[in-house]
């Protein structure tokens, strides 16, 4: 079986320190990987390398593409890269804001991937507009509505929303429960969890939350001062972590 | 040949009769010549060589003359007339290491070699109306000595020499030229000083402050100001050596900004820059800490979203001639725009209006 | 004006505007960077049409102008009185016989014909301009063919007016690439822009663009599916000549609100009032 993404020897230095060092992992199609560590691991700098948001110094991110098969995204000319991120790919940010255009109503925000990739009914993009904002449990009657007049968790649900609505077939997300309450991120994990396992995504998940990944991450990757430290099954690492510095780390957090 | 004439024409030729009448304003009182706006009213002269692009005393005083003391109004003549000046060619960098100082100054150092001249300021003078100058401006001779011959280091130079400031080396690249080519982003700091030299007073001021009341602050200390008159050199390919064409009065600002350095560099100070035409020192300063705050990306510091440190939104409003073009456009005729934008508000209220009825009838 | 060069204009800046107009023409609706002059009259005036005209104008041309549809307006003449001082051409208000027209907001209501050159005035070149102010951002959307912004502004102005409230400027796509902006014409005039017989040319002066369109060019105006572009006018015949088919101005008559719609485009009024039509206003 051909890895939906397969990243290679990525390391991204700045200046003489070091973002992440030679990490390299598959992703397989349906499968979600968890990437944790405490800040400053290198974790966020490998997800925007692997996005395409940073150039990697060192190698590849080869991506199973729909027509032309494995592509490293790396050297792909910005045009692809940039139609991959508006089609296959989607891209959760911690900051709903980043993510979502502030001043467009929460239809336009949905709205605008398909528009993007060329759809031209009004009232085909304002139905499955109206149908995602129902999916991530927004009330439909809000569709006209700005984001700014919505909840934080709110904004979080209609990035998610705008993100999947081109059926991507791979989502980084960093930290997407990351500046939201405990209650509302209890439910925006579930409502994630729902969605990664109804639409069979793959997904790549960066947080420094333990239990995100426990409840959403089929493997897991350990990071530590720019390198991979522990790498298995979510379980396994989480109930039996080998490497000392995952055993400090599963210690120091409550168990779900 | 059939050559339109209608009311527009009439119009605008008795607007600008008119407006002829005004600038000479009541032919009981003198008219100004142009040697008297020279002389007299200087500063405003140097203003419009500066921000014209141009350096031609006696072609400013005579746009002064003409836009009835409006020195936008001036300054845009003097651009429109520098359009049409074939070009020669360009002068050698002019050194203002030899420039004939009026007027040296320098904020960080109580003395220093070629000595502080205030020269002709009003800094210390208390700004009381002088109703003298009302009856006779007629004033005694002020004291002079011998000027000091022979070049007068920059301030920075010293500083420099213990590496405490950063390096400005010397470089020979050709700097593009803003008025042959598009402005075009990113743009290099050549670029963004000769915007800078040719930009809005007002505006540039206005920048300037911003970044000191803290929108993108970055601690400046005027090292040194001069004004003076520097000689200016062209090379003649006939003759192939440069000869000296003339001399220009400038004024030139260094600052000492904000220093730099991490455990592996060692701290130094930055710099800002301005030159400009003419005695213009409110301008030449304001441009040296507007320069600094844009080198905030080769200076490897936090982009605080201050506007003085987004060189697209500085570069592209900067300019007074293109500035005051575009918002007086607004006064030219707008029928047809607002005509469709008449229609489309009337059929949006119109249908606004039948759905409101149709509910009230629900 | 003897001083002065033919068009005001060395003949060197002349070629380098040329040169845009070229490339202009190779890509058409793709905007071309030059390096605007200064002009004796204000940015914002029609100096770009102005130093487009500069660059195509020939002795043998004649000359048209129009503001707003109309000849006399008073920008209008008095870009035509520059280049009759600076260029000596002859000039015309009759649409068919002029072989350069240069306009603001208008296209003339009688089809244009082969060898004609319209060149319109652009104040705002950049169609994404007011979704993203950042020059840099919008050429990266247009060479990466990005335009779902674009679309987005539709969007939101149906869900919020029900139709796409954009009246004038109304974005098009040229030969399936380039979003242009087709200069603050009324959408009314959308449809001419296509499948033109002349050479059409757009200059803006301070923002230092050309673009153009060459003749017969694909040119779309941008809409949805079931909301589909509409080129309309006031719903009136025209008070002089009674056209129903042209583009209207709105004439206040009385402090009564009496009002009165005339065609905007003065000479095809005049030509029809010439031929015998009358409106039900005519004298």
């Amino acid at each position: 079986m051909t890895p939906l993404l397969s990243v290679q020897g990525i390391t991204k230095r700045y200046g003489a320190h070091i973002g992440c060092a030679d990490v390299s992992f598959d992703l397989y199609p349906g499968e979600v990987m968890g990437i944790v560590g405490e800040s400053g691991s290198g974790k966020s700098t490998l997800l925007n390398c692997m996005a395409g948001h940073l150039t990697p110094d060192a190698g590849q991110v080869v991506f199973d593409t729909r027509t032309n098969g494995p592509r490293d995204t790396i050297t792909m000319s910005e045009p692809e890269r940039r139609m991959l991120g508006r089609t296959d790919w989607a891209f959760v940010h911690q900051h709903a804001r980043d993510g979502l255009r502030m001043g467009v109503s929460a239809g336009g925000n949905v709205g605008e991937r398909l528009m993007a990739v060329g759809e031209r009914n009004y009232g085909d993009i304002r139905d499955k507009a109206t149908d995602w904002l129902g999916r991530v449990e927004i009330d439909a009657s809000r569709v006209d509505d700005r984001p700014t007049t919505f909840s934080g968790g709110m904004q979080q649900r209609l990035q998610i929303a705008r993100n999947l609505v081109t059926g991507p077939r791979l989502v980084f997300m960093d930290e997407p429960t990351g500046g939201l309450d405990v209650s509302v991120q209890a439910r925006l994990l579930d409502l994630l969890r729902g969605l990664v396992r109804d639409m069979g995504l793959s997904a790549i998940i960066v947080t420094h939350d333990l239990a995100v990944v426990r409840l959403l991450a089929d493997r897991l990757m350990v990071m530590k001062s720019g390198r991979v430290v522990e790498a298995g099954l979510t379980d396994q690492v989480l109930d039996d972590p080998q490497h000392a510095y995952s055993q400090l780390l599963v210690s120091s957090v409550l168990q779900v | 040949m059939y050559v339109a004439v209608k009311g527009g024409e009439r119009a605008i030729e008795n607007a600008h009769a008119w407006l002829a009448e005004e600038r000479r304003g009541n032919t009981d009182v003198a008219e100004l010549s142009i040697a008297q706006i020279r002389e007299q009213l200087s500063l405003a002269v140097n203003r419009v060589m500066a921000e014209g692009s141009l350096y031609d005393p006696d072609l400013a005083a005579l746009a002064i003359k003409q836009a009835r003391g409006d020195l936008i109004e001036a300054i845009f003549l003097i651009r429109a007339y520098r359009t049409t000046l074939p070009r020669f060619g360009a002068s050698e960098p002019v050194d203002t290491g030899i420039m004939a100082c009026d007027r040296r100054i320098s904020a960080t150092f109580k003395d220093l070699p070629g000595g502080q001249v205030l020269g002709p300021t009003f800094d210390y003078t208390h700004r009381l109306l002088d109703f003298k100058l009302a009856a006779d401006g007629e004033v005694p001779k002020a004291p002079s000595r011998d000027a000091e011959t022979g070049t007068v280091p920059h301030v920075t130079a010293f500083l420099n020499r213990e590496g405490l400031i950063e390096e400005a080396p010397h470089d020979d690249t050709p700097p593009p030229d803003l008025t042959r080519e598009p402005l075009e982003m990113p743009a290099d700091r050549a670029l963004r000083l000769q915007a800078l030299t040719r930009a809005d007073e007002g505006f540039t001021l206005g920048l300037a402050y911003s970044t000191q009341r803290g929108y993108g602050r970055n601690h400046a200390f005027v090292g040194e100001l001069r004004i003076g008159s520097v000689p200016v050199e062209m090379d003649i390919p006939e003759l192939g050596f440069a000869v000296e064409i003339g001399e220009v009065t400038l004024t030139e600002c260094e600052t000492v900004n904000q220093f730099t350095g991490s455990k592996t560099e060692l701290p130094q100070f930055t710099r800002g820059y301005g030159l400009v035409f003419g005695q213009t020192e409110r301008k030449a300063i304001s441009m040296a800490l507007v320069d600094r705050a844009l080198r905030w990306e080769e200076l490897g510091e936090d982009n605080v979203g201050a506007p003085a440190q987004d060189a697209e939104f500085v570069l592209y409003h900067a300019d007074n001639i293109q500035a005051t073009g575009f918002l007086e456009h607004i006064k030219l005729p707008h029928y047809v725009d607002f005509q469709s934008e008449l229609e489309l508000v009337r059929k949006l209220r119109r249908e606004a209006g039948a759905q409101q009825v149709q509910e009230a009838a629900e | 004006m003897t001083e002065y060069n033919f068009a005001y204009l060395d003949e060197q800046t002349k070629r380098m505007i040329r040169r845009a107009i070229l490339k202009g023409l190779a890509i058409p609706g793709y905007q071309v960077p030059f390096a605007s002059r200064e002009m004796p009259m204000p940015y914002g005036w029609g100096t770009g049409g102005v130093q487009v005209s500069a660059a195509v104008l020939t002795p043998k041309d004649m000359f048209k102008v129009i503001d707003q549809g109309a000849d006399d307006t008073t920008n209008a003449v008095s870009i035509r009185t520059f280049f009759q001082r600076t260029a000596g051409v002859a000039t015309t208000t009759a649409t068919s016989d002029a072989t350069v027209i240069q306009t603001r907001h208008r296209i003339p209501e009688e089809p244009l014909h082969e060898g004609q050159i319209l060149v319109y005035q652009v104040p705002i070149p950049e169609p994404l301009r007011f979704l993203e102010p950042r020059e840099s951002e919008t050429r990266k959307m247009h060479s990466l063919e990005e335009y779902g912004l674009m679309h987005v502004k539709l969007y939101e102005d149906i869900s919020r007016h029900g139709h796409i409230a954009t009246s004038y400027a109304y974005p098009v796509k040229v030969e399936g690439r380039y979003v242009m902006d087709p200069s603050p014409i009324p959408k009314f005039d959308n449809p001419k822009l296509g499948d033109m017989a002349a050479i059409q040319l757009f200059g803006a002066g301070r923002e230092q663009r050309i673009y153009a369109l060459p003749p017969y060019t694909q040119v779309v105006s941008l809409d949805f599916e079931d909301h589909p572009f509409e080129a309309s006018k006031a719903d009136h015949p025209c008070g002089m000549c009674g056209a129903t088919d042209s583009y209207l101005d709105e004439l206040i008559i009385d402090d009564a609100g009496g009002r009165m719609f005339v065609c905007s485009d003065t000479d095809y009024c005049e030509a029809r009032q010439t031929a015998g039509h009358k409106g039900k206003d005519a004298a």
